[in-house]
């Protein structure tokens, strides 16, 4: 029996759905104990509602206009505040970039073992990827406290459940370094977020360019799709940062994903592996991504993708 | 200005890895061992610092006996002197990593440590961020632009849903992301240059720290194998399948 606290994220003023996920893994690691969530931000006590509708013990909304821009040193003192107060037993993010930038820190200053992009335990042991995915790790925590960052397409959404206590949490903590927030340049677009969306449409080098990846927004409309990317492309600066799929990018797994004109490097493999539903069109048959797809039409994706919108708009009408 | 940056020793990324029937390791037969891919972009982005003004770049390597070769590249990319923390069996868990570089700073000092985000072995991007909160310096992590001026690094990083800026005094630790630049091939006169550059070799157990780990790997196994490869012939038959198989349309 465990006490879990989840650092609950959210974007844009809404509550991310990777939340859900990552309170099915602290159920997990809580065994029976309690699994509590930790809502801070400026201007974000309306979303305390939207979190406690998941059986947690506890959601602790930190509300303050000091936690407007995200400083890593300034929430870990919030959270290790908070785990403390709570007497937290373990501490745990998805493993988005805020994750990755801030639960380290909170590990270091709670003295904790910290497992990243968590799959999940097993015999006590937790598990989690290394060499790109090629290889699970199992993993023994020796510290009282641990930390993890958890892959959430691992993971079920947690079903609903009972309400627990809201409290308001003090923010009396500062960064405590020399270092200040200047600003956040959000990549704008209409479709919806990467980890989160049911279809993926992703573009390698084989697109050629940005007008590659206009083609493939056709598909991607038919589905409400996101649109996902190789580092090569967006290397090339054909499409921005955070769609890069991969070992060091985000990592998918959608009902869907079509893999258009990409060759399935190890690293972007590592991205989108645990996807449902494999999509390929490539020109080469020995594309290593051909090799993990459900489907693979060996075809010039120019001419390809144009046909199979309008095939599908067939069926679909 | 003194950098300290990293060059870890990791398997060719582009190599197939594979577990060990036994669970006990990877299979290191015929491997090849480069400069981890984000440490090399660290590297490089010191040695631009360097020659954009003045600067003593230091290479560090935490590791096999074998290491000394990834932080000679770094010195023929263009390092002034290495150090060369000897690692005799299981490599430190991240804490330990950053207790290592914890008393290497106490040492040198440095006023900026340039780290590579991951480690593409153990994919674990913690140790730069426990190192940071160690040494109490403020961490930019995922770094894609670092501008330097005034005693202060201004540093732009790739998150979930764009770029954010953030300015840190030094000493800081800043991480290495992919779009950071772009490392160059040392030239051969580099090359050997570097040979003659020195690295300080110390073994771990003469630091005196107490590594115990806060994290252990007590066996490996293999990923879910994933079944694929059906070639479909054309588009419209993939369409039926897509529709009638896969039930995605």
């Amino acid at each position: 029996m465990a006490k879990v606290l989840v650092f609950a994220e959210h974007f844009d003023g809404a509550l991310k759905k990777s939340n859900l996920s990552v309170f099915t893994f602290a159920s997990q690691v809580a065994e029976g104990g309690e699994v509590h969530a930790l809502l801070a931000g400026s201007g974000v006590k309306g979303l305390a509602e939207g979190l406690n509708k998941y059986g947690l013990a506890g959601v602790h909304v930190a509300d303050d206009g000091k936690l407007e821009g995200y400083l890593a040193e300034t929430y870990a003192n919030l959270v290790v505040k908070v785990a403390n107060e709570i007497g937290a037993d373990a501490v745990a993010c998805a493993a988005s970039t805020t994750g990755k930038d801030l639960m380290p820190r909170v590990a270091a200053k709670l003295e904790a073992g910290m497992i990243s992009d968590c799959l999940g335990l097993e015999d006590g042991l937790f598990l989690t990827p290394m060499w790109a995915g090629n290889v699970i790790g199992h993993v023994e925590v020796s510290t009282p406290k641990k930390v993890f960052t958890v892959r959430t397409t691992e993971f079920d959404a947690a079903a609903e459940g009972g309400a627990g206590a809201v409290s308001d949490v003090a923010v009396d903590v500062e960064a405590g370094v020399d270092k200040n927030f200047v600003e956040f340049q959000k990549t704008e677009s209409d479709r919806p977020d990467l980890t989160e969306a049911a279809v993926v449409v992703s573009g390698g080098r084989g697109l050629k360019g940005e007008d590659g990846f206009k083609m493939i927004e056709s598909l991607a409309d038919l589905f409400n799709a996101a649109i996902g990317a190789t580092r090569s492309a967006v290397d090339a600066g054909w499409v921005p940062n955070d769609l890069q799929v991969g070992q060091t990018g985000k990592i998918v797994a959608p009902d869907l994903y079509f893999a258009i004109g990409l060759s399935g490097a190890i690293q972007h493999l590592a991205g989108m592996k645990g996807s449902k539903t494999i999509v390929t069109i490539n020109k080469d048959p020995e594309a290593p991504i051909c090799a993990v797809s459900d489907y693979y039409v060996v075809a010039d994706a120019f001419k390809a993708v144009p046909e199979l919108v309008e095939e599908i708009k067939k069926v679909k009408s | 200005m003194k950098i300290l940056v990293t060059a870890k020793r990791v398997t060719d990324p582009d190599m197939k890895i594979k577990v060990k029937p036994d669970g006990t390791g990877i299979v290191t037969d015929s491997m090849n061992y480069k400069v981890n891919p984000f440490c090399e972009i660290a590297v490089e982005e010191a040695v631009r610092i360097k020659e954009a003004g003045d600067a003593e770049v230091v290479v560090i390597g935490i590791g096999p006996k074998e290491g000394a070769m990834e932080i000679r590249q770094g010195l023929a990319m263009g390092g002034d002197r290495g150090i060369h923390i000897v690692v005799d069996g299981d490599e430190p868990c991240p804490a330990g990593i950053a207790q290592i570089l914890a008393k290497i700073i106490e040492e040198e000092k440095p006023d900026l440590i340039l780290t590579g985000k991951q480690a593409v072995d153990n994919d674990a991007n913690q140790a730069s961020q426990i190192l940071a909160e160690m040494i109490n310096a403020p961490q930019a992590c995922f770094a894609s632009k670092i501008e330097l001026a005034d005693g202060r690094a201004k540093v732009t990083r790739e998150v979930d849903g764009g770029l954010e800026v953030i300015d840190v005094g030094l000493p800081a630790v800043v991480t290495a992301d992919l779009r950071l630049n772009e490392p160059r091939y040392p030239s051969l006169p580099n090359i050997m240059k570097a040979k003659r550059k020195p690295i300080d070799e110390k073994p771990m157990a003469d630091l005196g720290l107490d590594l115990t780990p806060r994290c252990t790997v007590k066996k490996m196994s293999p990923p879910p194998e994933r079944a694929g490869g059906v070639q479909v012939e054309d588009v419209p038959t993939l369409v039926v399948k897509l529709r009638d198989e896969a039930k995605v349309i």
